[in-house]
Formats: structure tokens, C-alpha cells, sequence
């Protein structure tokens, strides 16, 4: 079982079998992503206090829990390939931290521009959105760290590193609004409780979903850049050069 | 031990040592976390009396006022409750009831507010939704 993980994970295999989910993948995500802006903007209702500004919440939301999902990805991905040495963990823990960063910008930016007409304020430095802007700056370091080696080894070791540190500050960025008081509000969504109405949920979710897919295509899409950079010398690159 | 196991080693020490730093981190800095106090925690004295801060609450039912851009309201915790009052533009979502957030300092048992934040918690639905919750609740 062992052997066949490590075939499958090859980077030979990874490079084909990846090129045919990729359009699946794309498809998916353009299909949900229709479906939960039409929920969202059209289906769901506004809010009984903060009006049509609660739609903003079907981008905030989902793009702040991806923003944690792809940190806690990388995290254990670095896991992964710091302990069994499995040279594509790294690869998909290299590749998903810009789509990452990207996302906790999104979620920073539209939380600022639904904070200034709700709260009135652009930005506070309370506890949810202090540990979220670390986050990027956790996102950044493990970029910046990444890019500042020549040896792609050496490389992937001291990033693994700096990723699996800095997973602690994800449960601090989920608990926040329970920990202290905070100008931002607790979570609506737990694990027994949605205190939303369910159009609202619905397109949460969809959207939600719609992230996942994006995030998983884009995420092989670059990582098959990446298998082909560092196989380059190998012979089933040039043979692909060849072909083409 | 094998490599492996060195490494998973490596991997738990690096998760709990980062833990480990985070805690006694939050530990000194204490309620210096905490973005706002109660009414309540700065009666029993526990907020910057005489230095900025930032009080927390719902506005009182009954308690606004405004005379041109001059608002006075009243914000409890239900136990205990200060006079707010600010000269300023107020957020959309500041009403009576509302959860606010202000910023300033205490002038004789007068909390005078240099900044206005409103609060809303985590639960969404409808106008429609909303008021049949309201008679629902005023029917019992």
C-alpha cells in the first residue's frame, strides 16, 4: 500500500492524472459559483438591520475560511513531506501559499468595506482581525522564506518548518470571538447551531464550495508548473519537450 | 528510533513549542486582549481610569438623545451603566438596543466618547423573520 502511494504520488503520474480533473474542477467551481451569486444576490433575503450590506458576507466568509483551510493545507502538507520526504507534499504546500494569501486578502478587504458602513470604522486592531492580518503576514513570510533559497530542498525544509510553527495561530483566528471581546461578531455557523436563515446559509454554502473548487484547480495548475521546473533534467520532461 | 520518528519527533516539538509561546504570550499580556470593557469591569475599577479606553455595551432603551450632532445615551450590561456623550457622525447601525463600542475617557462618572462604534451579533434573517420573532417573543 505504502509503494503504491509513493507511485502515485510520482511526479510522472501526478503530471497526467492531474491534467484531466483540472477542466472538471473548473467547471464545478463556475457552476457553483453562478448558482451561489444568483442564491446570494437574488434569493436570499437582506438583512433586518444591516439591509443589502449583508451580502457582502457571501464573499467575507467563505474567502476567510479558505484563507484558514489552505493555511492548515500547507501546514500539514509540510507535515507530510518533512516526515515521509514525499517531494509533491512540498510542491502543494509551495503552490497553495499566494492562492492563500490570496484569499485572506480577500477576506480582509471586504471585511473593511463592510466594517466602515456597519461598525464605521475601516479597520480596529481587535482580536479577530489582528490574528487574521498576521495570517497574511504568515503567508508572506512563508512565500518570502521559500523564494530565498536556491537549493528547492533547503528551500521546502525551513518553510515547512515556519508553516507547522505557525499553525497555532489558527485556532486563535477561529476562538477569538469567543476569547476576548471584540468588536467583531461570534461565529453564525458551528457545529449545532446556524443562526442564519437558510437562504442565507444556502449561499454561503454554495459559494463556500464554489472556493474549494477554484482553489483545488488553480492549486494543480501551478503545482504541475512546479513538477515540471524542478523534473526538468528528468527523462520523461524532455520527453514531453520532445513531443510537444 | 528511526529517521522517521526523529522527524515526527521534530515535527510535535515544533507544534508544541509553538503552542507553548502563544500561551505564556497571551498570558502576559492578559486582558490587554480584550478590545473593549464592560460597564461593569470598569466599575469594579478594572479599565485605565484617567487614560483612554474603550467601553462596551448595549445602548439603554429610552436613553437617546441628540442635539444637532451632540448624542447622549446610556450603556449597560444590565448591571451596571454609564452616560455616553459624543459629538459626531453615528453609525448605521447605532440604535437603541444596539451593541456599541466607544472610545474615551470618564469626566466625572461622564464617559465622554471621542468614537462611536456599533456591534451586531452573528444572527441574520429577514425583516419579515425578524418581527415574527419580535410578536412571537411579546406574546408569551
Amino acid at each position: 500500500m505504502w509503494k503504491w502511494i509513493q507511485a502515485f504520488a510520482s511526479p510522472q503520474n501526478f503530471y497526467t492524472i492531474s491534467a484531466k480533473i483540472i477542466p472538471w474542477m473548473l467547471a464545478v467551481f463556475a457552476l457553483l459559483a453562478l448558482v451561489g451569486l444568483y442564491w446570494g444576490l437574488i434569493v436570499a433575503p437582506a438583512d433586518y438591520q444591516q439591509g443589502d450590506s449583508v451580502r457582502i458576507m457571501f464573499v467575507h466568509v467563505p474567502a476567510a475560511w479558505m484563507s484558514l483551510f489552505i493555511y492548515v493545507l500547507i501546514a500539514v502538507a509540510s507535515a507530510i513531506g518533512l516526515i515521509w520526504q514525499i517531494k509533491l507534499a512540498f510542491i502543494v504546500a509551495k503552490v497553495s501559499a499566494p492562492i492563500g494569501a490570496a484569499f485572506t486578502f480577500l477576506a480582509l478587504i471586504t471585511g473593511s468595506i463592510w466594517g466602515k458602513p456597519m461598525w464605521g470604522t475601516w479597520w480596529v486592531w481587535d482580536a479577530r482581525l489582528t490574528s487574521e492580518l498576521i495570517l497574511l503576514f504568515l503567508y508572506w513570510a512563508y512565500m518570502s522564506l521559500n523564494n530565498a533559497f536556491d537549493n528547492p530542498k533547503t528551500a521546502s525544509k525551513a518553510s515547512a518548518i515556519l508553516a507547522i510553527v505557525g499553525i497555532v495561530n489558527i485556532p486563535i483566528i477561529y476562538y477569538s470571538v469567543e476569547w476576548w471581546n471584540s468588536l467583531h461578531q461570534g461565529s453564525s455557523i458551528g457545529v449545532n447551531k446556524i443562526s442564519m436563515q437558510i437562504d442565507m446559509f444556502v449561499a454561503l454554502m454554495l459559494i463556500s464550495f464554489a472556493f474549494k473548487f477554484l482553489y483545488a484547480a488553480l492549486m494543480l495548475m501551478r503545482a504541475r508548473n512546479e513538477v515540471l521546473e524542478r523534473e526538468q533534467n528528468s527523462g520523461w520532461v524532455k520527453a514531453l519537450i520532445k513531443d510537444n | 528510533m528511526t529517521k522517521r520518528q526523529n522527524r515526527m519527533l521534530l515535527v510535535a516539538m515544533l507544534i508544541g513549542g509553538g503552542i507553548l509561546v502563544v500561551v505564556l504570550l497571551l498570558q502576559a499580556l492578559g486582558s490587554n486582549t480584550n478590545y473593549f470593557y464592560s460597564p461593569t469591569e470598569v466599575a469594579e475599577g478594572k479599565a485605565p481610569i484617567g487614560r483612554s479606553f474603550r467601553l462596551g455595551g448595549l445602548v439603554t432603551v429610552g436613553s437617546f438623545k441628540r442635539e444637532d450632532l451632540k448624542a447622549t445615551f446610556d450603556v449597560t450590561d444590565y448591571k451596571n451603566k454609564f452616560t455616553i456623550q459624543y459629538t459626531g457622525i453615528l453609525p448605521d447601525l447605532f440604535k437603541e438596543g444596539q451593541g456599541v463600542i466607544t472610545t474615551g475617557s470618564l469626566v466625572g462618572g461622564t464617559f465622554i466618547a471621542t468614537e462611536v462604534l456599533a456591534k451586531h451579533d452573528e444572527n441574520y434573517m429577514s425583516p419579515e423573520v425578524a418581527d415574527a420573532l419580535k410578536k412571537g417573543k411579546s406574546n408569551k
